[in-house]
């Protein structure tokens, strides 16, 4: 770990204007991965800014009916939220599904969704990885690669996104509000991530200095009937090989409006809308869900150790939705 | 010999030092207070096999707080012939992970971040750290030596044309992955140089061992050194062996005589540098009547080691006093690799073994057509079935009648995927297990009696976190006829006489039988010299370990059946085992409440065996790139269900004056079995390679 400098930002503009000035900065949310990275060496700040007490802590009902989540409301806080808990459960599943307790308390919204890749070779710096050292090569693609991504994978980075919050937000429709040097925006959820191309070092479309400082979650009615599944070679504390977050809007057996996003297989938290825009307006059955979920994964492109990411994705898509189905009053 | 009366033994304490655990007030060795400490940060060969061509050391020595960097240029010499323990004695460098250089500094974060300043270049050579089925005998050895008694392979009887005769036959090859024990404390040590020699802090189950390897490698006596561990938060056989960052402590204290070094190895750095279990690759063939009778049994196993210290899981080893049968062959190989020494882990050989050999008896129960538990009941022997010797006590069939009433294991329907719940597959399956019931030497004890009645027992035993503490102070009390609380156990540091490792589940026997010697004597001269009245400046007897006049009279073993239920997701392949249930036949249990935690710890670790577990080497870096708790799966809480453990009753007269046996492993034994043979009775899918994960098991 090498010797850094730590601020705390008076407030969301001392932030970004403390991190406009020093290239080599990084804000600080619950430090629960970033700290991490600069044990290993990963990571090489030299100044973190301290976002906890500039960023907001509340999440609060918008006069549309959506819900605004500040930035640096916990993992554990956002789970246990009754608005969310009711309106967008497959949102708190997801979060308990995500970590340890410990993690949880510690970790913020905004920081979950930047949280880095898992892969193993990202996180050994006696390695090659383009994501960390643009132009080194990938050790993933000839290596140990059993968990990494199917989809949206490039020649120069096959990495997964680790985050579970972040997949249950794209099948909402969530947005993420930044500020930053240039002013406030807008981004949707599933565009705030990137997919590797030639340039895996940049994970996500914020430019240094733009922090998080909400996610806001559109109304979304039938989301009260959401489940968030992560299958993983443990029953907890264990990424997802595969994840489905599903929402259905059943009307008279027909499918009126249907959300899916997939965890574990892609760079992003990736949004299922070929399969989605397959499944409405028809009935939901085991076949209609197949078909579907096969024509997702249409593009997968396995590496040596992963073939078996797509029936399991496949599976575990048409499980999911079908509970939701089979669960529903 | 009979066994001594119980009155405190059989009775489920509470551990002594428990309150103080879970207060914090149990100092591990690295927490001792020290005054002054320095701080040490290792440094790790990037290559797995070549020669250091530079070692930049500026940028580090430039450091603020820095106060040395050791290399191989600077490093005392050491005076071992062990491979794994000569770091920094030349350019050379023998595994990836290997130490290369070290910094010595005021605290650990300019250690750690000064050790990352040191620049090493390196000649790389090509490395060979594949165990695979391509390596052919000429790169395979029979290994030179077996920890304690045990053949390293046998022979009996004509096992090739047994198998050509047989009416069922059964050939398959088993895998286990390579494991890392990954006890929660990591190792650590505190060494300090003072006029006298050398004392240390050290997370070790072997005190004495220590002591001798740090006299032998810094040419001193074995009383110049001196070896405190009071606590130490588990070791699983990781701790046993003496490894390089004993040494390297040591070295860094020489450098800055006078002030105690702290090292405390990263998690990282334990995946190179403490040992491991090495992978097996494992051929069965059996041969059977149509009854399920065996005919003939032939198990080979090939394992790596390296190429600095040789060390042999040894997976065969129990398969000789499994099952009778007329012929019987069983054989062991080694390649020998550019990787870090693999070491003894719970149970080494009979975990790995019995996971190939039971998971054969249950493919031959099923080609058979006859119920696992009948067909392992219909084996059993009447004596040893290598030498002929009589079991010091047998009770595997016990066990599996009991662990098969308790289990609920009838009625069962033993066709495949018969069973569904909700779309999950339900099995049951079983397993055998064997433990030998060992007596290590090497130990001596002091008892001192006092006139006002107490009696101070002092050994350089150790306490790795089983409740050895608790457990021999109340194998003392019933030794010396007295109330657990006029006895003072003292333990945990080499000013007390030597005591044999705590391993092979021998530590109770064998510390046990040398206090039972050690209270005879006490009392003989009590009578002989002084009237049965303590003298007024106390009495003090020491003794060796007596010899156990059966040894070699009798086999002695432990013996277990292990039963275990899994749910396998139809669609998924997701595993649950939600019940796994264990009855074993030890001797007497001297504490039921830790020997109960032993033996679901065993069990645990079993179940972590079977499906989550596993070091994954890349052969081109040629080291295990899964190297954290986050990515090297131990099972979680939730993973866990009802794991039962019991004993049935067992007077063993042979083993030792306690009648114990020994149950630090034998939960882990088999367990793997059990699970994986559920998992084809749940899918009618036979996992051959652990772990068993879900893509195993994907429709």
């Amino acid at each position: 770990m090498r010797p850094f400098r730590y601020e705390r930002a008076t407030d969301a503009a001392n932030a970004v204007a403390l991190l406009a000035r020093a290239p080599q900065a990084a804000f600080l949310g619950g430090g629960t991965n970033l700290v991490d990275l600069m044990k290993l060496d990963v990571a090489r700040p030299e100044l973190l800014v301290d976002v906890r007490r500039v960023t907001p802590r509340t999440i609060e009902q918008l006069p549309d009916g959506g819900v605004r989540i500040g930035a640096g409301v916990t993992n554990s806080d956002l789970a246990a939220d009754p608005l969310i808990r009711r309106r967008y459960p497959v949102v708190a599943q997801a979060v308990l599904n995500g970590a340890s307790t410990q993690l949880r308390n510690l970790a913020t919204v905004g920081g979950n969704l930047l949280q880095r890749t898992r892969c193993l070779y990202f996180q050994d710096i006696t390695t090659a990885c383009n994501k960390r050292e643009p132009g080194t090569g990938c050790s993933a693609i000839e290596g140990h690669n059993r968990d990494l991504a199917i989809l949206g994978t490039s020649p120069d980075c096959i990495a997964t996104n680790p985050s579970d919050l972040a997949v249950a937000l794209a099948a909402m429709d969530a947005t993420v509000q930044t500020i930053g040097p240039d002013g406030s925006r807008a981004i949707p959820l599933t565009e705030l991530h990137r997919l590797p191309g030639s340039e895996p070092q940049h994970d996500n479309v914020l430019t240094h200095g733009e922090l998080i400082m909400a996610v806001v979650l559109p109304p979304l009615p039938f989301a009260t009937r959401s489940y968030y599944r992560k299958i993983r070679d443990r029953a907890s504390y264990a990424f997802a090989l595969v994840s489905v977050a599903a929402a259905i809007d059943l009307v008279d057996g027909q499918v009126r409006d249907v959300r899916i996003a997939l965890g574990g297989v892609a760079p992003k938290p990736w949004r299922a809308t070929r399969a989605e825009d397959l499944l409405r307006g028809g009935p939901v059955d085991e076949e209609r869900l197949r078909r579907a979920a096969e024509a997702e994964l249409a593009d997968a492109r396995p590496q040596a150790d992963n073939a078996f990411k797509i029936p399991l994705a496949r599976n575990a898509i048409v499980r999911t939705v079908l509970d939701l189905v089979e669960a529903a009053p | 010999m009979s066994t001594i009366a119980a009155r405190v033994m059989g009775q489920a304490l509470d551990r002594v030092e428990g309150a103080d655990k879970v207060r914090g007030l149990a100092p591990y060795a690295f927490e001792h207070p020290v005054p002054e400490p320095a701080y040490l940060s290792a440094v790790r060969s990037t290559v797995a096999a070549g020669q250091i061509t530079g070692i930049d050391c500026s940028r580090a020595s430039a450091q603020s707080g820095v106060l040395a960097v050791l290399t191989y240029l600077n490093a005392p010499r050491v005076g071992t012939d062990d491979g794994e323990l000569r770091i920094l004695q030349s350019d050379q460098v023998a595994f990836r992970g290997q130490f290369v250089a070290a910094v010595i500094a005021e605290t650990s974060e300019i250690a750690r971040h000064a050790a990352g300043l040191v620049r090493v270049d390196y000649r790389p050579r090509p490395h060979d750290v594949e165990l695979a089925d391509a390596h052919g005998p000429d790169q395979l050895r029979v290994p030179q030596q077996i920890w304690p008694l045990f053949p390293i392979e046998t022979d009996k009887g004509d096992v090739d044309a047994g198998l050509a005769s047989a009416a069922i036959q059964l050939d398959e090859t088993y895998r286990t992955p390579w494991y890392h024990h990954n006890p929660l404390e990591p190792h650590t040590t505190i060494a300090c140089w003072t006029t006298e020699g050398v004392t240390l802090y050290v997370s070790t189950q072997y005190p004495a061992g220590v002591q001798h390897t740090v006299a032998e490698a810094f040419r001193l006596e074995p009383a110049q050194v001196r070896v405190r561990s009071p606590h130490v938060g588990g070791g699983f056989g990781a701790k046993l062996p003496r490894h390089s960052d004993v040494i390297l402590a040591v070295m860094a204290a020489q450098l800055v005589a006078g002030r105690p070094v702290r090292f405390a190895l990263t998690r990282h750095q334990m995946f190179s540098q403490t040992g491991y279990r090495s992978p097996t690759i494992q051929r069965v063939r059996l041969g059977a009547d149509t009854d399920g009778r065996l005919v003939a049994v032939a198990h080979e196993s090939v394992e790596q080691t390296s190429r600095l210290r040789e060390f042999a899981e040894h997976a065969t080893r129990a398969t000789p006093t499994m099952y009778a049968t007329p012929h019987l062959r069983t054989r062991q190989r080694l390649a020998a690799l550019d990787l870090p020494s693999p070491t003894i882990m719970r149970a080494p050989g009979e975990s790995t073994g019995l996971f190939a050999l039971e998971s054969a008896l249950d493919e031959l129960a099923i080609a058979c057509g006859v119920d696992p538990v009948e067909l392992r009941v219909r084996n059993e022997p009447a004596e040893h079935p290598l030498d002929g010797l009589p079991f010091s006590s047998r009770g595997l069939v016990g066990c599996l009648r009991e662990g098969a009433r308790r289990f609920g294991w009838q009625p069962r329907d033993a066709t495949p995927r018969a069973r569904r719940d909700n779309g999950w597959l339900v099995g049951t399956g079983m397993a055998a297990s064997t433990y030998p019931a060992m007596q290590l030497p090497g130990t001596k004890v002091t008892i001192r009696a006092t006139p006002d009645g107490r009696h101070i027992v002092s050994l350089a035993a150790v306490d790795i976190g089983t409740g050895t503490r608790t457990a021999l102070a109340q194998v003392a009390a019933d030794a010396l006829r007295v109330d657990l609380d006029r006895v003072e156990l003292r333990l945990g540091d080499t000013a007390y006489p030597p005591a044999a490792q705590e391993g092979g589940s021998a530590g109770i026997s064998s510390w046990g039988a040398t206090i039972c010697a050690g209270a005879d004597e006490l009392r003989r001269r009590l009578s002989t010299e002084y009237g049965d009245t303590v003298p007024a400046d106390g009495l003090e007897v020491t003794v060796d370990m007596p010899e156990n006049q059966y040894l070699g009279r009798y086999v002695m073993h432990s013996f277990g059946a292990q039963f275990a239920e899994v749910r396998v997701h139809e669609e998924t392949g997701e595993i649950r085992v939600p019940r796994q249930l264990g009855v074993y036949a030890v001797g007497r249990v001297v504490n039921p409440k830790t020997a109960r935690s032993q033996l679901i710890g065993g069990m645990t670790m079993g179940l972590s065996m079977a499906l989550h577990e596993a070091s994954v080497l890349d052969p081109r870096y040629g080291h295990v790139v899964n190297h954290d708790l986050a990515s090297y799966h131990i099972s979680s809480n939730a993973d866990v269900g009802a794991v039962e453990a019991y004993w049935i009753e067992e007077d063993d007269p042979y083993v030792n004056p306690m009648g114990t046996k020994g149950i630090g492993e034998i939960g882990i034994v088999g367990a793997a079995a059990a699970i994986a043979n559920a998992v084809h009775h749940a899918t009618g899918v036979r996992v051959r390679e652990l772990p068993i994960t879900c893509d195993k098991l994907l429709p």
